[in-house]
């Protein structure tokens, strides 16, 4: 940039041929194997993926025929995806709210104490950093009907047993609960960078202006300064709240009945164990579409995150 | 030189404060009369700040009291005080108008807590009329401060002159009995600092009531301060209006930290009663100040305190021109002198323009009324028939 800037100026004929000099030769060349892996492994996917969705394809086959939009018709009239849509959607709106609102009571309790602060905070975070499949078998043992911990509990202060897990009442609240648990920690660690962010300076001026309760202060200072952040947490969750899978691929498989079918689920049982790949191809572009939206929600929300100042 | 206790006033009896090891505040008596401005000065970690906090009730002091009008304050929360503090950073809610920051002290004070519930406080009884008289005391605070047209603005799209407004109605609009002001300039462009000096100084004849102003810039402590209390390290040297401050300061320090060009401080030893040797020169002062001959004394020489000699004179120091600094109004020769390190700056009428030339020799002289005589330790020795006065809060 400086070099340019101090150099002469030069014809445009000659800057044209800029792109071959050795320095930016070497600079495509140490670029290459990274944007060749990209395109490889993912840009050619997802081009073949809208490729796909327009055909009958089912893996293995031997042939297929373009069928155009049909899938998609398919798709919005198959009640087997209305009920996984439907299902996905009430996990996020239960795993959400829940995760936001314990996220920022925690990391208000958590930045009250002064002392083991970072333990705790270890402690809720390692959820997050944890695979889901190994954690989904823990839970899996603290849900079990006749041994698990949380039958026991419920059966020393006399209640009857619960089937967690078959019970079709239970099971999407179950596993919402375990996705809170996953990404309460993320929410709290975010949370508490926010808390730390606001100026000492708001909190003294709030003293002086009398809003020196817990409540209005929270309110008039703590919260609206969380604004940016919690917009953030929210989409960021909803994100992993829609790519619900691992736990119900190793507690529910969609069951009992298709009460837990969440999208993600229904995408790989088409794809993968019924092997309908075009079918299962054009919902993933549903799915994209949704995750796509959330994350250009978000890009826009980090945008503007610096509009208090 | 200590006022008397004001019942009126705020006093404050021997505030000591620490931060862990460190003393902050080492036992601070201060008396303030009501309506009085008074200026905190000193250096940053000087524990200005941490004093202004702890009267505004933000921090509290480790031993000591503060009163404000009689009534002791400590312990109370800082909306119990009656008092009112613009920030540094100004400390404006983002998130609210202008109109909504400045409300906000009339809405914690006036309204109930069920009033000012979003929504639902509109239908609590009196809310309305709650409302109304405060919207109209903000409007009131707003023209007063020529801020109307900014009301349904936010901070954010705000100058930092316009945010210093704002933070001034916000804490105008209560009508506190005290007004607390921690460097509230210091983020604003020169041009507009000297301009919002003039305003605040305004606002105080306007408003009568009592300010208490933190600044580590001199200028700001002398234009606008009935008094100055110097802070050094957690004491106050000197408590005086600005023009004692100025010219009878009761230490070195105090000297060196007021006055711009810095004071001219020469080292020198007693000769004789009443004479002083420094920088070659032998003073004849004013008045016996130190006894023992031989002693080592340090003299301060305001640069503005120098006249030219035509030539070598008793009081007149001779020295090398280093720099000529050419003001338009004044000159301020830089003069290099034997047995003194620093540079001697003295500060001549521009009549004197064609006399001085770079590296040439040059003799100013110094009236012996214009030599204030420190002792080794920083202490001012004065001349004895003004008679000793209290140096050192904490002595």
């Amino acid at each position: 940039m400086s070099i340019v800037a101090a150099a002469p100026r030069r014809s445009s004929a000659r800057l044209s041929w800029a792109f071959i000099n050795p320095e930016s030769l070497a600079g495509y060349a140490l670029a290459a194997p990274g944007f060749l892996l990209l395109v490889m492994l993912f840009f050619l996917p997802v081009l073949a993926v809208f490729v796909i969705a327009a055909t009958d394809w089912q893996f293995g086959a031997k042939t297929l025929s373009f069928v155009g939009l049909k899938n998609f018709v398919v798709l919005f009239s198959d009640p087997t995806f209305r009920t996984s849509f439907f299902n996905t959607v009430v996990y996020v709106g239960l795993v959400v709210p829940s995760t936001v609102t314990a996220g920022l009571l925690l990391a208000l309790v958590i930045e009250r104490s002064h002392s083991l602060r970072t333990f705790y905070r270890a402690v809720h975070f390692l959820p997050y950093m944890a695979t889901l499949t190994a954690m989904a078998i823990a839970w899996e043992a603290l849900l079990d009907p006749t041994i698990g911990l949380a039958n026991q509990v419920l059966a020393s202060v006399g209640y009857p047993a619960v089937n967690w897990l078959r019970n079709e009442n239970t099971v999407l609240p179950v596993l919402a609960v375990i996705g809170i648990w996953q990404n309460l920690g993320f929410a709290m660690v975010l949370y508490m960078a926010g808390l730390k962010a606001i100026p000492q300076d708001l909190y003294d001026a709030a003293d002086v202006d009398g809003a020196d309760s817990f409540f209005d202060r929270f309110t008039t200072v703590t919260l609206p300064m969380l604004g940016p952040v919690t917009m953030f947490v929210v989409i960021v969750t909803a994100l992993r709240a829609f790519q619900v899978f691992d736990t119900v691929k190793v507690l529910t498989q969609g069951g009992p009945g298709d009460v837990s079918e969440v999208l993600l689920y229904t995408l790989y049982v088409e794809s993968f164990e019924f092997l309908r790949t075009g079918y299962g191809a054009a919902m993933t572009l549903v799915f994209l579409a949704i995750i796509v939206t959330l994350t250009l929600l978000q890009a826009a929300i980090v945008d503007r995150r610096v509009h208090y100042s | 030189m200590i006022r008397e206790a004001t019942p009126e006033g705020i006093s404050l009896r021997s505030i000591t404060k620490s931060f862990g090891a460190t003393s902050v505040l080492k036992g601070v008596d201060l008396d303030i009369a009501s309506g009085e401005f008074l200026t905190l000065l000193g250096p940053s970690g000087c524990g200005k700040s941490t004093l202004l906090r702890i009267i505004a009730g933000l921090d509290a002091q480790d031993s000591g009291s503060v009163a404000i009008e009689g009534r002791p304050i400590d312990g109370l929360r800082p909306k119990a005080r009656n008092v009112s503090m613009v920030f540094q950073s100004y400390a404006l809610y983002p998130h609210m108008t202008v109109a909504q920051n400045m409300a906000l002290p009339l809405r914690m004070r006036q309204m109930r807590g069920t009033q000012r519930l979003p929504l639902i406080g509109r239908l609590m009884p009196g809310t309305s009329s709650a409302l109304k008289s405060i919207d109209h005391e903000v409007r009131r605070t707003a023209k007063a401060l020529e801020i109307e047209h900014l009301l349904s603005r936010k901070p954010g799209q705000l100058s930092g002159g316009q945010r210093q407004r704002v933070a001034v109605g916000r804490a105008m609009v209560r009508h506190p009995a005290v007004f607390l002001m921690d460097e509230p300039l210091s983020n604003l462009d020169a041009k507009l600092r000297v301009q919002m000096r003039a305003e605040i100084k305004d606002l105080h004849r306007r408003l009568g009531v009592t300010f208490i102003y933190v600044t580590h810039d001199q200028a700001e402590a002398m234009t606008m301060s009935d008094r100055v209390a110097v802070m050094l390290d957690g004491e106050l040297l000197q408590v005086a209006p600005p023009q004692q401050i100025y010219a009878d300061p009761a230490d070195r320090w105090v000297a060196e930290f007021v006055g711009s060009p810095k004071i001219n401080i020469l080292e020198g030893r007693v000769q004789e009663q009443g004479v002083v040797e420094a920088a070659g020169t032998r003073f004849l002062l004013e008045s016996s100040v130190v006894s023992a001959s031989g002693t080592a004394v340090y003299l301060g020489i305001r640069p503005e305190a120098f006249q030219l000699a035509q030539g070598p004179e008793c009081g007149a120091i001779e020295g090398r021109v280093r720099m000529i600094e050419h003001f338009g109004s004044d000159l301020f020769v830089h003069i290099e002198v034997a047995g003194s390190p620093d540079l001697v700056v003295a500060r001549l009428s521009t009549v004197h323009t064609h006399q001085i030339e770079d590296d040439h020799i040059v003799h100013v002289r110094v009236a012996s009324e214009d030599v204030l005589v420190f002792d080794e330790q920083g202490q001012r020795v004065r001349p004895q028939h003004v008679g000793a006065m209290k140096l050192r809060s904490s002595a």
